[in-house]
């Protein structure tokens, strides 16, 4: 789907040294890509010292200025006392829950679009590239479209606000893109070792898990980052599928920071928003260059 | 009659077939089915009933539970209802379309689709352009401009929010060094709203596209920097000139991944403004949402979410018929 070459490997640069270091071209580069830094660090920055900060502090002083005083106790307040509603218990609720959903929606999308994307790849039946061409058209149907079909069909298998309907949903919505990875993976492997594996007299499955699985490691590194991070994310879905004990930690939190009750408090908010953010954070942070894959090729989920 | 061979061709390559069923109910059920079932409803006067309806037109309904939303303070309800529908024609098209809420949604996202298209495009390209020039630390950069990428658009409407927040944001800084009567409150004024939201989703975007720029940049022949050296042509000229032209194709992708994602641009909003003050920074993808789970008034979300589909298929047929040329997908 994408025509663009992920390949973002060879960053290595090339060519010889520049020889000054201060020339005027230098101070240009460099000047503008630390104003863009700056930009993009600002709000990173402005949650944390937000955070520890206590609320007189941030009633008298600015957003920028750091914290005289640090204080954890927004952070403690956040994780296990924010109200939504008439819940006090914090967002670790909220947490706990996008840990049971992320868990399972990730390993069982995965599992799928991987045996799917090696029937695509290795094992074409007859009308399979018809099904996967609407996959991947399907990528680009607004979720507006099919939100109200879907609650209906899981409310007659009676999923519908159960976290079962919610991993279907995820599943269902990740297939697209994991198809296509996989299946592009798979094709880029030598087709000698599936021949001869064949030749073997080995079948459908032996081949998959015995050949296929040990050598697609990095892909599935990639498709757990692109699912982790995708799917803790998720708001639409969740708010949807999920009844309100069920929410996940993105709806809990959009509940407790624009909640219009009581008095606000911003340390709290952003804590909570910090917590929030650590997840998808340390999966960026950890995986690096593989992430940057993951999200070229997730690209069509839009 | 089936031929004898029939059977035979059927069971061929059975364990890929009995693999592939997720997928194929995906398409068929979801993809397809779904689409075509909104569609349909789309023409109807459907709404969700709080009790069951026995009259004959209702035979046909179906049963579901669902639950309401009271106005944003998440009070939930459980209701048990029936979805009935009436054939209405374009009713619910011609009232969509002279809904000022609608219109002003639209507004809204072509205001938003356009500039966050050229920004992103412009600084996405200029900042690729500038990790091209083999600088140090490009990996550190790269992290910095790509971290707002994975966090969730929730995030980063709550965090602009309160960047933007008059009381205590930027207004109170810049004040604070003297300009008294400086005025930056985008979100509480209708009528910057959207830049609002702009400066929110221009952030989280442009590393991304930043990142899809700069592999472009790495595909283009070293070759060419060097013949545009030795015929002495500036830098910022065989950009333009030669370099843009030939990463055509990475511009044309971007631009429809770009434009399918603003389409469905509704977290960021939700987070930051909830669609106000007022109406005023409301988004189709929110119509949709309230009047299929807040008012129940399923035709009207429908023919809202269908003129969605609309729109992304205006942009997808093109594209697909420059890319593929009509010709099977690979």
């Amino acid at each position: 789907m994408t025509a663009i070459d992920v390949n973002i490997e060879a960053v290595e640069p090339r060519g010889t040294k520049p020889k000054k270091v201060l020339s005027n071209r230098n101070i240009m580069v460099y000047g503008v890509l630390i104003v863009a830094a700056i930009y993009y660090l600002i709000p990173l920055y402005v949650m944390i010292m937000t955070s520890v900060k206590g609320m007189p502090e941030i009633r008298m002083g600015n957003i920028f200025s750091p914290p005289v005083e640090i204080t954890f106790e927004p952070w403690v307040k956040a994780w296990a006392h924010a109200c939504t509603g008439l819940n006090c218990d914090g967002l670790s609720r909220g947490f706990w829950n996008s840990v049971m959903i992320t868990v399972p929606s990730t390993i069982i999308s995965i599992l799928i679009a991987s045996v799917n994307g090696y029937a695509l790849a290795n094992w074409k039946f007859k009308g399979a590239n018809v099904f996967f061409t609407i996959l991947i058209f399907g990528a680009f149907i607004p979720y507006q479209v099919l939100i109200y079909p879907i609650v209906l069909l899981l409310s007659q298998i009676g999923l519908y606000t159960k976290l079962a309907g919610l991993v279907i949903v995820h599943t269902v919505f990740g297939m697209p893109i994991l198809t296509l990875l996989f299946r592009n993976y798979f094709i880029s492997l030598p087709e000698e070792l599936f021949k001869a594996a064949r030749v073997d007299g080995a079948a459908f499955w032996g081949i998959f898990i015995k050949i296929m699985l040990p050598m697609s490691l990095p892909i599935f590194v990639v498709a757990i980052i692109l699912q982790v991070t995708g799917i803790w994310n998720d708001f639409l879905f969740g708010v949807i599928y999920t009844k309100p004990a069920n929410y996940p930690i993105t709806v809990q939190l959009n509940n407790i920071v624009n909640s219009v009750q009581g008095v606000k408090e911003y340390n709290v908010n952003m804590a909570a928003t910090m917590l929030t953010a650590i997840v998808p954070l340390v999966v960026y942070f950890v995986s690096g260059k593989l992430f940057v894959r993951g999200i070229a090729a997730g690209a069509v989920k839009g | 009659m089936e031929k004898a061979s029939r059977p035979s061709q059927l069971f061929r390559n059975l364990s890929a077939k009995f693999a592939a069923i997720p997928m194929v109910l995906t398409a068929l059920v979801i993809f397809v089915g779904c689409t075509v079932w909104s569609f349909v409803y789309s023409f109807t006067r459907s709404k969700l009933l709080p009790k069951p309806l026995f009259t004959t037109e209702d035979l046909f309904s179906i049963p579901m539970p669902t639950w309401l939303i009271k106005d944003g303070s998440f009070d939930v309800y459980y209701i048990t209802g029936f979805v009935t529908k009436s054939f209405v024609g374009m009713a619910q098209y011609d009232r969509l379309w002279s809904n000022s809420r609608w219109l002003t949604s639209i507004e809204n996202l072509a205001l938003y689709a356009g500039f966050a298209l050229v920004f992103s495009l412009v600084v996405g390209f200029i900042l690729a352009a500038f990790m091209d020039q083999k600088i140090r630390f490009e990996n550190t950069f790269r992290t910095i401009y790509l971290y707002p990428y994975a966090m969730s658009a929730i995030i980063t409407g709550l965090v602009w929010q309160w960047i933007l927040n008059p009381t205590f944001g930027i207004e109170k800084i810049v004040r604070g060094w003297g300009f008294e009567n400086f005025e930056f409150a985008p979100l509480q004024n209708p009528d910057l709203v959207m830049f609002g939201i702009l400066i929110a989703g221009v952030w989280q975007g442009t590393g991304f596209i930043m990142a899809l720029m700069l592999a472009g940049l790495r595909g283009i022949d070293e070759d060419i920097w060097k013949a545009s050296r030795i015929d002495g042509i500036p830098m910022w000229k065989t950009y333009i000139k030669v370099v843009i032209p030939m990463m055509r194709p990475v511009f044309v992708t971007t631009l429809v991944l770009i434009t399918a994602g603003i389409l469905k641009v509704y977290d960021l909003v939700v987070a930051q403004t909830n669609g106000g003050p007022g109406l005023s920074s409301q988004v189709p993808a929110m119509y949709v949402y309230s009047y299929l789970f807040t008012a129940q008034n399923l035709g009207q979300g429908l023919a809202a979410s269908t003129m969605m589909l609309l729109g992304v298929l205006i942009i997808l047929i093109p594209w697909t018929i420059i890319e593929f040329g009509g010709k099977e997908k690979r």
